[in-house]
């Protein structure tokens, strides 16, 4: 019978390309990336961190110009909403957090960061930037518009670009009688929070619900992330949605009422705003939270911002993490590291008393014994 | 003849035993990851129970977490069938009785492409290219069919709502259902359609005739596999629908259900907490609905089998 | 003699049956096509719709047309078969349409982005441009290993046990029915399972590793790779396996030397079909493996970024450069579609030309 030995041939046929490929393939995934050096793989460090998607431009920015100078330590960071940041740092599971609103004391936040890092959780502001209210209508450029109609168009009450309400503040302006789409955050965010607290505070009661991470009203479009709502707005016609400014590309902005001028979102604006506001106070050494004042009259403020924190531990078990946080959040909240996120990001350098104070809390980083 | 015959046991070599173990050890690890399955879901599901509103989005316990979040599920998978199933039934009978033969074999070849793209890459399709094709359309529902509740509107902008969601379900599940129609209508004996066709039927006729009968229960099954797979297909809804967790058979406005498998995808990755047990919870009602509609699939088309082959 | 006449009134009515009744020409079908494109495209011209209005319009014209013709000349019956067949054809149109559709869209959007920066670069430090997919290739290719080695040799030895030792037992034909059942399985509960194990296992709530990606997969790719083997090896012909038992040896050297080797092309097309199916998988990485921006190697430590995720994240959360990231997930949407296409076509060619000539 000769069918064994044809048999024998044809999976040897096989085999052998087969092996030389995997060899093959084996051999090249030995080598790295090109892009990176040849210290990466050998005793790779981590750290891990999650928060805030408005700080993900500024995040790139300073992970990649960390790692740069720290070749062996890799900055991993989840743009996955600051509620998700601030439960995963305080259940033990990343590094630090970055979150569009202070740790708040009556969800129990800032007890339960004071357990995971056995003593007073570290928080400093690191990110300013202004929350754009972004929309898209044909014809329409220059769109100014008070707090109290913009609370009305995102509740609903205003249903059609040509309402009376708007026309009345944008004289001369041609508006179409396209409905309004209004777009909001699916996922918790930071973002929300601090739109959702302007409005309650600046729109003379327009709004009704409290300030919260989750979006309180069921209707409208909803996208995940910032990056989802700049999508959404910039493909519908007649949509509007609030994001970051840094992300915001092409979309035309809003004009926001302060006191009796309209002001476009600026990081400037934003920086003028943050000073004009106070710390908040009853809050541990080690963190600092600030009020901000959405009802500022200050010349060319732009109140609609947001004021993001970085929160971390004072002390870490391991030493090697406990320096790369330390060494990471110094860079962020220097004068070197707010140019380079103000320079990427569009956001506001932080003012230089606040920068003094954050450089000093982050200093006090150490590990346990 | 002297010597004695002797009966011998061939002994048991050690070879054998340890290789008919391993394959019999082999099939019950099997059966013991199926039961894991379970299992593991069970046990970290079961926490979620004493879960807060905060942890369920608000919603004040764990079913009226998951209700929804079902029916979206359902939802989307029915539409998904019904635009799906006569294509494939179509496609099958073109392939297995209009086509000239030498055509036959290639296309069947290409519909079965649909089936190897993956998900994410079906996802991004939706969101770039077919999401917002999709307005005018929605537009024009809106306008003159808007007194149906379907259709109620106000279309989406994005074209991201449940009706696009399912159409790209119904192009993923396409290919499974038209492979296994197409071998059921191929092994129609062709005695019977020969006997149609020499008694002066239409091609049609001898279709209705001798294929569909013997496949009712064929296809029945090959589209309850297809309601499975849609009901577990996760990445392309997840991209595609603009999601707010309402109850609506609203199809083409911006405010739609969510799915068991999106809404897990999608929270994931934020979740922690109580928050992820309530989500494996989501998923091990999924994993029961999935299971029950495969198996029922499965037990008609063996029941059918045996039928058949007398 | 009877003579059975028929009733009066039917004689005039069967006098000038043809043998034959009249049937359309045969370009009939052709024609109406040309004659609906036309008054389609004419009709869709006028009132401003554009291409998509010209083809449902012309497509209806024929729908409407034809049968309408057939039952004129022909018959009720005829006409129903035409129309039945025009309804077939646009079906099979339709359903071309969407991959059509697809692949077009991937290839524009992603053909510009297939550099060698954008092969050999990983994320590390990218702002903007620059960025490549290289961590996402390297992940694929690992967590993919890992899930062929815990699943090939379990569904193989399955297998083995369902057609040599098992045969028609009972717990067989359970464990053959299961296993049809579990091809059903979403992809995001094998990740939630996965997760929920190393969880358990590690008592670690955030765990994230490649490891737990490739345990989530192989339990996607078992049922396939155990069926397709089990049809491969009820191939082989029972001749040879008693040729092997007269001459004496054992059961399992059998299954290795004789069994293996004449199924094996069609075991190495099942595999390759069963990794073809799982590389594209997202959900389950998502959840289990998470990811990176950096090549990491190590299935076992820390997140590793893999293609499906890769496309996610780039489309989904692209930061500040929202063009550029998505071009880089289309361009990574085109490698893993040019991957998935390429490993289908060696299956098929390995089935075709290395299958053992199983008749004399």
């Amino acid at each position: 019978m000769n069918m064994p030995q044809n048999l024998g041939r044809a999976p040897r046929r096989i085999l052998v390309p087969g092996i030389t490929a995997l060899a093959l393939g084996l051999a090249l995934s030995a080598c790295g990336a090109s892009n990176e050096g040849s210290s990466s793989g050998k005793s790779a460090e981590t750290l891990d961190g999650a928060g805030s998607s408005a700080q993900e431009s500024a995040m790139d920015a300073w992970r990649s110009a960390f790692q740069k100078d720290n070749s062996n330590v890799t900055v991993n960071y989840d743009p996955s909403g600051s509620g998700a940041g601030i439960e995963k740092f305080n259940a033990g599971g990343i590094d630090f957090a970055a979150s569009d609103s202070a740790l708040n004391a009556d969800k129990g936040e800032i007890d339960a960061a004071k357990k995971r890092c056995g003593a007073d959780a570290i928080e400093v502001p690191n990110y300013v930037s202004p929350i754009a209210v972004l929309y898209n209508v044909q014809g329409v450029k220059d769109l100014q518009l008070s707090a109290k109609t913009i609370a009305q168009i995102f509740d609903g009450k205003i249903t059609k670009w040509n309402d009376a309400a708007i026309a009345a503040e944008n004289k001369g302006a041609k508006l179409p009688s396209t409905t309004i789409s209004p777009v909001h955050r699916s996922d918790e965010s930071g973002t929300t929070d601090n739109f959702t607290d302007y409005l309650e505070q600046a729109s003379e009661g327009a709004w009704s619900h409290p300030a919260d991470k989750v979006w309180p009203i069921q209707s409208g479009e909803a996208a995940n992330g910032t990056s989802g709502v700049v999508a959404a707005v910039g493909q519908g016609d007649g949509s509007i949605g609030y994001a970051d400014l840094s992300q915001a590309g092409d979309l035309s902005s809003v004009k926001i009422k302060a006191g009796s001028a309209y002001v476009a979102p600026s990081a400037a604006g934003a920086a003028k705003a943050m000073e004009a506001s106070p710390v908040e106070d009853g809050r541990p050494e080690s963190d600092i939270a600030i009020k901000v004042d959405r009802k500022s009259t200050e010349a060319g403020a732009y109140p609609l911002l947001l004021a993001s924190y970085l929160v971390a531990c004072p002390t870490y078990d391991d030493a090697k993490t406990a320096d790369n946080v330390k060494g990471f959040l110094s860079y962020v909240v220097s004068t070197e590291g707010q140019q380079a996120g103000a320079d990427n990001a569009g956001s506001a350098p932080l003012p230089a008393s606040l920068q003094e104070k954050a450089a000093k809390i982050v200093d006090t980083i150490s590990s346990k014994g | 003849m002297s010597s004695t015959v002797t009966r011998t046991r061939s002994p048991r070599r050690l070879g054998d035993l340890v290789f008919s173990g391993a394959a019999f050890g082999a099939s019950l690890t099997i059966l013991v990851a199926l039961a894991g399955v379970a299992i593991f879901l069970i046990i970290q599901g079961i926490p979620a129970l004493g879960a807060e509103p905060s942890d369920l989005n608000g919603k004040p316990n764990l079913l009226a977490y998951t209700a929804p979040l079902v029916f979206g599920t359902l939802w989307a998978a029915l539409i998904a069938i019904v635009i799906a199933t006569p294509l494939a039934i179509g496609v099958a009978l073109a392939v297995s009785h209009y086509a000239p033969k030498r055509l036959a074999s290639p296309l069947g070849y290409l519909v079965d492409l649909l089936a190897a793209v993956p998900s994410v890459v079906y996802g991004l399709w939706g969101i770039g290219f077919l999401g917002p094709r999709l307005v005018p359309p929605y537009e024009w529902l809106d306008q003159h069919l808007g007194w149906l509740p379907f259709f109620a509107g106000p279309a989406s902008t994005t074209g991201r709502t449940i009706l696009t969601a399912a159409i790209v379900l119904a192009i993923m599940i396409l290919p499974i259902i038209t492979a296994i129609s197409r071998e059921i209508f191929s092994q129609t004996p062709r005695l019977n359609e020969e006997a149609a066709l020499a008694l002066g039927a239409t091609r049609w006729e001898m279709i209705r005739l001798s294929v569909l009968p013997y496949a009712r229960s064929g296809i029945v099954s090959a589209v309850m596999l297809g309601l499975g797979r849609a009901m577990g297909e996760t990445m392309a809804v997840a991209m595609v629908l603009s999601a707010s967790g309402v109850v609506t058979f609203n199809l083409i406005s911006a405010t739609n259900p969510s799915t068991i498998a999106a809404n897990i995808a999608l929270s994931f990755a934020d979740a922690t907490g109580l928050k992820v047990n309530a989500l494996v919870a989501t998923g091990l009602v999924l994993f029961v609905i999935t299971f029950v509609v495969n198996f029922a699939a499965r037990a008609i088309v063996s029941r059918a089998d045996r039928s058949v082959s007398r | 003699m009877t003579t059975t006449a028929p009733p009066k009134g039917e004689t005039q009515h069967h006098e000038h049956v043809p043998l034959r009744h009249p049937r359309l020409p045969r370009w009939a079908p052709l024609l109406v096509a040309a004659m609906a494109a036309s008054a389609g495209g004419l009709l869709a011209l006028s009132l401003g719709w554009g291409v998509v209005g010209w083809v449902i319009v012309a497509a209806l014209l024929h729908l409407v047309g034809l049968p309408l013709w057939s039952r004129v000349i022909e018959n009720r019956r005829a006409a129903v078969d035409r129309l039945v067949t025009s309804l077939i054809w646009i079906a099979l149109v339709i359903a071309f349409i969407p991959l059509v559709s697809l692949l077009s869209t991937v290839v524009r959007n992603g053909a510009s982005e297939l550099t060698s920066t954008f092969l050999n670069n990983s994320m590390r430090n990218v702002i903007g441009e620059g960025g490549g997919i290289y961590h996402a290739l390297v992940g694929t290719l690992l967590i993919t290993l890992g899930a062929t080695v815990i699943s090939v040799p379990i569904g193989l030895m399955t297998s083995i046990y369902l057609v040599e030792y098992g045969a028609l037992s009972r717990l067989a034909s359970a464990i053959r029915f299961l296993v049809d059942v579990m091809t059903g399985i979403p992809s995001i509960v094998a990740g939630l399972f996965a997760f929920a194990l190393f969880a358990l296992l590690t008592g670690d709530p955030g765990i994230h590793f490649g490891f737990g990606g490739s345990v989530a997969l192989s339990l996607l790719m078992i049922p396939i790779v155990v069926r397709s083997a089990e049809e491969m090896l009820k191939l082989v012909p029972t001749d040879l396996r008693e040729a092997s038992y007269a001459l004496g040896v054992p059961k399992w050297r059998t299954i290795v030397r004789v069994v293996l080797p004449t199924a094996l092309s069609g075991i190495i097309t099942g595999v390759t079909l069963a990794i073809a199916r799982v590389i594209g998988e997202t959900a389950p990485l998502l959840i289990i493996a998470g990811s990176t921006d950096s090549v990491n190697f190590d299935l076992f430590h820390d997140q590793m970024a893999t293609l499906p995720v890769f496309i996610y994240y780039s489309y989904t959360q692209p930061g500040l450069n929202p063009e550029i990231s998505r071009g880089y997930a289309w361009g990574a949407a085109l490698v893993l579609i040019i991957i998935v296409m390429a490993l289908n076509a060696i299956a098929r060619i390995v089935g075709r030309f290395f299958a053992p000539r199983t008749g004399r």
